[in-house]
């Protein structure tokens, strides 16, 4: 029985779910509170690390709650909706260049970068999403992949607006209350803050009807057609919703390290966080969290002590991780017992 | 007396140089209790996907209570009540029994496609309730994968049933039940309200003969004959189609026997 990929059923953990079925185990009470409690604390960790924490893991916390964001953004469309692009990063970089272009041109009052990276981010995927989900298979993965190396050029073209290859630099701290954030800590506790709502977002959209509609598609699409659903309709919607999500941790990106690069934006970005997706599982969304952890430690914290071997060190732990953990981190949850619901069932 | 709700005019569907489907015309009135039989490879399983639209028609017209549906995508169909189960299990195998049946429940009991998970009371309470029907209640919180096959067809039904059908098509749905099982599938299929118009492919005539008001018999994608249950039984063509597949054995019991044991 264990041999049923349930990454859905995985992805639903996260919170109390009201399922009734003649066996419900656990009421939902001591469910809430054994997966709760642990969210709760961890929560209050985060916040905390600050008071505790040297600048500079306060700064490499924020990256991996932004690439975090990041990751669960794709696997909305990888592990839910079952599309893997490898041009993700196309709207997380879109959305880092407007928070950025929004901050030196206009302000850089919080939220306001953050939300018009999202929305615009979530246009960009308008744009190019109604093209890309007409396809499937690898069609999706060489449309992405254009997409992505598209807006990489942009970038690095439009020099006059994005700084070209130079970069996007000079973008002033985020303000709040007119004060602007100049501390290592007080960035964090926006990225935080931000990062916390997006994951909110994002969870209750893979938690929907239209989360389950996702699932559906990834499952089985001919028979979701039967059931009247268009499935182009609701992966244009994923699209733009993971679009919009990029864009959001883009935004945050741009305000924690002030300057925007075109490879921000391009194929080494795309597939390092496909790599976090799939390390950590994809379809669960907490799993990618955790595999955002590990690439962006890896890349940020022990690629620079190996004489810039840190891609060459990604690689390893990736093929050790798919060959050890083939349903990534969030599978290892699978083996400890009572983690996973009744799924045997009488049989 | 009662309005037609399906109604095929010519319709045909050739793979190739094969007919598989061969200008076929005929028309179910809404209510009806509709068979639709013929031997192995007569394109029974083809006419069905030519009227649920998951395979466009070569030739003819497929109407659905008086509009043409023939250029209707399946999922256009769907919405207008056309509902399906097919010969081959068709289901989301990662998920449970209950998360199969709520994804067609959820199109029909919506509370405008809210965010919050647990919204969707009416949708739940539809979805146990055809769990109960179908005999699945105790396997409600079960994966798919983990079925038998009986199980799988008596989930297949639940969510057929969930889209709240007006055409509801279903194709072999007894096949590989154990008899229990298949007669409580007559039973479910017999109290559905007249609202529901049925048009089902069976091989087990115990269950054709138990609920069919009508019967079609297709053979090599031409219709032979339509007609009541008793002219079907006592027509020499079909029994001349069925020579030679086995099942004439099946026509040539003293008709009647085989209602009571199903019923
Ligand atoms: N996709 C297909 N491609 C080619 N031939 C097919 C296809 N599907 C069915 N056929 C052929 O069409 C005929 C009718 O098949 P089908 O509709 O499945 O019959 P039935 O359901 O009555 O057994 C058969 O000869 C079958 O081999
Ligand atoms: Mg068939």
């Amino acid at each position: 029985m264990s041999v049923v990929p349930d990454s859905s059923t995985d992805a639903s953990g996260v919170g109390a779910d009201p399922r009734t079925g003649p066996a419900p185990g656990p009421s939902r009470a001591a469910r809430l509170a054994t997966r709760g409690i642990p969210l709760l604390v961890l929560l209050v960790l985060l916040a905390s690390a600050p008071l505790f924490a040297a600048p500079f893991t306060a700064n490499t916390l924020s990256r991996i709650l932004i690439f975090a964001l990041f990751a669960v953004s794709l696997d909305l469309l990888v592990g839910i909706t079952g599309l893997p692009s490898l041009g993700h990063a196309a709207y997380f970089g879109v959305g880092a260049y407007t928070a950025g272009l929004v901050s030196i041109h206009w302000t850089s009052a919080a939220p306001v970068p953050v939300l018009l990276a999202a929305a615009v981010g979530a246009l960009a995927a308008v744009a190019t999403g109604w093209l890309a989900v007409r396809s499937g298979g690898v069609y999706f993965l060489m449309l992405t992949l254009a997409i992505g190396e598209l807006v990489h050029q942009l970038a690095q073209s439009l020099s006059s607006v994005t700084g070209g290859s130079n970069g996007l630099f000079g973008i002033p701290s985020v303000r709040i209350g007119g004060e602007p954030l100049t501390l290592a800590g007080y960035v964090y506790w926006y990225v935080l803050a931000v990062a916390v709502l997006g994951f909110l977002g994002l969870w209750l959209v893979a938690r929907s009807p239209f989360g389950a509609t996702l699932r559906g598609i990834r499952d089985n699409e001919p028979r979701m057609r039967s059931l009247g659903y268009s499935p182009f309709r609701y992966k244009y919607l994923a699209f733009v919703v993971a679009g919009g999500f990029a864009g959001l941790a883009g935004g945050l990106f741009a305000a924690l390290v002030r300057i925007v690069n075109p490879s921000d934006a391009g194929f080494t970005t795309s597939a390092l966080i496909l790599l976090a997706v799939v390390l950590g599982g994809a379809g669960t969304l907490w799993g990618p969290v955790l595999g955002a952890a590990v690439v962006v430690l890896v890349r940020d914290t022990f690629g620079p002590q190996l004489d810039g071997h840190g891609p060459l060190l990604l690689g390893v732990v990736f093929v050790v991780a798919v060959y050890v953990l083939p349903r990534g981190f969030a599978g290892l949850a699978g083996l400890v017992p009572g983690r996973r619901r009744s799924t045997g069932g009488t049989a | 007396m009662s309005t037609t709700l399906l109604s095929l005019s010519g319709v045909s569907r050739h793979y190739g140089a094969l007919r598989a489907v061969d200008d076929v015309s005929i028309d179910v009135p809404a209510g009806a209790r509709h068979a639709l039989i013929g031997p192995n490879g007569a394109g029974k399983s083809t006419l069905f996907k030519l009227v649920t639209g998951s395979m466009p028609v070569s030739a003819g017209t497929v109407t659905l209570d008086g509009t043409d549906i023939t250029q209707l995508p399946e999922h256009q169909r769907a919405r207008r009540g056309v509902s399906q189960t097919l010969q081959h299990s068709s289901l989301f195998l990662s998920q449970s029994v209950q998360d199969n049946v709520l994804l067609a429940a959820q199109r029909q009991h919506r509370s405008r496609r809210s965010l919050l998970p647990r919204r969707q009371a009416a949708a739940r309470d539809r979805v146990r309730g055809l769990l109960v029907d179908v005999g699945l209640e105790a396997r409600a919180d079960t994966p798919v994968a983990a079925l038998s096959h009986g199980e799988r067809r008596q989930l297949e039904v639940a969510i057929a049933l969930a889209c709240e059908p007006k055409l509801l098509l279903l194709d072999e749905p007894a096949a590989g039940m154990s008899p229990a099982e298949s007669s409580r599938l007559v039973g479910l299929l017999q109290s559905l309200p007249a609202s529901v118009t049925l048009v089902i492919v069976e091989h087990d005539l115990d269950v054709v003969f138990a609920l069919a008001t009508s019967v079609t018999v297709l053979h090599l994608g031409q219709v032979l004959l339509t007609g009541s249950p008793d002219e079907v039984r006592a027509s020499a063509a079909v029994q001349e189609a069925y020579l030679g597949t086995g099942r004439e054995a099946l026509f040539l019991d003293h008709p009647g026997s085989t209602q009571m044991e199903v019923s």
